[in-house]
């Protein structure tokens, strides 16, 4: 604090707290309506304090489903969520480790050539080239599966520039140590760049894991089939259900869901989180 | 950026790169080429026969009020949002890098809605405005206004900026106040004893010294708008109503799998390549001239 000005402090205070519940309200009105028995979420005005029925409403989602939408039960569509979100997080940063370390420790033809091969994948987001991409999975028989779903979102220009950041800043020494000590190129990989880079491949796993969590546009074109669901898109489903039957505790409540893991790794691994986001975006 | 002690060449280093490599070129290069090509094409409705047309696809796009209007209603789109995120994120930036106490917690409560799935923002938007239940449609219609987005356009539009801008707020809050806590304090105390109030010291000081951050930002915010919105969309109007909603990404998407004009479709791609293309470019060369303190 440079002056003394108790008022301005306050203020600050005041305009914070504001900021906070504006951004907190929506989650608020989620978690209330998900609170209430159906009945209580027909009548206007809807309410803003919640209800007794979260355990039941909990239950209900979970198990069951949405009925006459024809959605499988939200806890099965959060198993497929979380394993298509593991498998792009961890295939990513396995690939990018490997290929860094190639760029970085190796001397062989092409080199650059691959590296600016990998650089062009940043400027081709899924959104611009979704019909040819879906032509290319339907084609090698991957509709439907959880390969379908992770494989064409893993390749990554970001994690392998970051990878390469962080072996470049590593110094020579280690590796000629490693060297006369009889280390082959996959022993110093594993034993030595890998350790090194743990908190890197832990901040950039929690970036990902959000990112793999909250796809939409690419499970809902390679997805047709009801058991691959995953939780992100049943929503959209459950909202054109809405126009018919508004059960809108069920839905709020299955937003609620699909934001819960995502949520709770940015709250409780705010460190790494910002560390992640602050590393892969430069 | 080899490494001065490296290995020499083996096998080794092409199987490690493989993996990579063989994604990037069946999921990436070889879709974005097939892309290319077929918005050189034309395709009977049957999709029998193919006729080499060269940038007719492109000439007919832009004589296409439809595809003029999705670009204009893109731009307006992305800047509303760049702009209503920002200047929220910056006014809580600023606040929060002047209090000490609880300057942690006021993050961890601001920064959680980048968590939150798009399409969920949107659900949850749509669900404060449904034209029937909304609780804020309720509130409107007490304070004498009728609220209905699936109706007015202007209003579906503000819905999704809305949608958009609440979920881009956190992003925006993280990076203005990281840049303003790496300003050297002792600047803004020589500001402060040259008798410049907190607003003052702001305007001078502060607001130029993160200018790079805020460019870098207005970057990503368009790219996200441009992009990353689909799922915004798709749930809160379906481009709708009567198109007053329906930006390029949406277009694209709706043409293609919907309207099943793959020429279109594809050279509509291909502009939005070119867009990513030149924001990606600005991005990096921005990151080269990084301002020192």
């Amino acid at each position: 604090m440079i002056e003394h000005r108790p008022m301005v402090t306050f203020v600050s205070h005041l305009v914070l707290i504001f900021g906070v519940a504006i951004i907190a309200f929506p989650i608020w009105i989620t978690f209330v309506a998900s609170t209430h028995e159906a009945a209580r979420m027909v009548q206007i005005p809807l309410p803003l304090l919640p209800g007794d029925q979260f355990f039941n409403n909990l239950e209900l989602t979970l198990f069951k489903g949405l009925q006459g939408a024809g959605a499988p039960p939200v806890g099965f569509m959060m198993v497929n969520s979380l394993v298509m979100a593991l498998m792009i997080a961890v295939g990513k940063i396995a690939i990018s480790l490997i290929s860094a370390f190639a760029i970085v420790y190796f001397k062989f033809p092409f080199r650059m050539g691959f590296f600016w091969m990998i650089f062009i994948t940043l400027m081709l987001p899924v959104e611009v080239r979704i019909l040819p991409t879906f032509e290319v999975v339907a084609n090698l028989g991957m509709l439907n599966t959880y390969w379908g779903l992770s494989i064409p979102l893993i390749a990554s220009a970001t994690a392998t520039f970051m990878f390469r950041q962080v072996f470049l800043t590593i110094p020579d020494e280690l590796l000629e140590a490693a060297r006369i000590d009889g280390a082959g190129p996959m022993r110093f990989f594993v034993d030595i760049l890998v350790p090194l880079s743990r908190t890197n491949i832990a901040a950039l796993f929690v970036i990902l894991f959000i990112y793999g969590w909250n796809q939409y546009l690419w499970p809902l074109l390679v997805t047709t089939d009801q058991s691959m669901y995953t939780v992100v898109m049943g929503i959209k489903q459950m909202l054109e259900a809405a126009e018919q039957s508004p059960d809108w505790h069920q839905i709020m409540m299955t937003s609620l869901l699909a934001m819960l893991p995502p949520v709770f790794v940015v709250v409780f691994m705010q460190r790494l989180f910002v560390k992640g986001l602050t590393e892969t975006e430069k | 950026m080899l490494k001065r002690v490296h290995f020499g060449s083996s096998w080794l280093p092409f199987a490690l790169v493989a993996p990579q490599i063989i994604i990037t070129v069946v999921f990436f290069i070889w879709p974005a080429s097939q892309a290319l090509y077929q918005s050189l094409l034309v395709e009977d409705a049957f999709g029998l026969s193919s006729e080499f047309v060269w940038f007719d696809n492109f000439i007919e796009l832009f004589g296409d009020e439809h595809y003029l209007g999705a670009f204009q209603r893109t731009i307006f789109f992305s800047f509303s949002v760049a702009f209503l995120s920002m200047s929220f994120a910056l006014t809580l930036a600023a606040m929060a890098d002047r209090v000490i106490k609880g300057a942690t917690t006021y993050r961890t409560f601001l920064i959680w809605p980048y968590a939150v799935a798009p399409v969920v923002s949107g659900a949850l938007w749509v669900f404060m405005f449904d034209p029937t239940l909304g609780i804020f449609t309720y509130t409107l219609g007490a304070l004498g206004y009728e609220w209905n987005h699936k109706l007015n356009g202007g209003e579906a539009m503000f819905l999704v900026i809305v949608a958009s801008a609440w979920k881009q707020v956190a992003y925006n809050f993280l990076f203005f106040l990281a840049a303003m806590q790496s300003i050297p304090k002792s600047l803004i105390e020589a500001a402060a004893i040259d008798g410049a109030g907190p607003t003052r010291r702001f305007f001078s000081i502060i607001l130029p010294l993160i200018s790079p951050t805020t460019f870098f930002l207005m970057v990503i915010n368009v790219v996200f708008a441009f992009f990353e919105t689909f799922g915004i969309v798709h749930a809160v109007t379906q481009g709708g109503p009567a198109k007053a909603t329906e930006i390029l990404v949406y277009k694209v998407f709706n043409d293609g799998f919907i309207g099943l004009d793959l020429g279109g479709s594809a050279a509509q791609s291909v502009i939005l390549m070119l867009i990513v293309i030149s924001l990606t470019v600005i991005q990096f060369r921005y990151v080269e001239k990084r301002v020192e303190y």
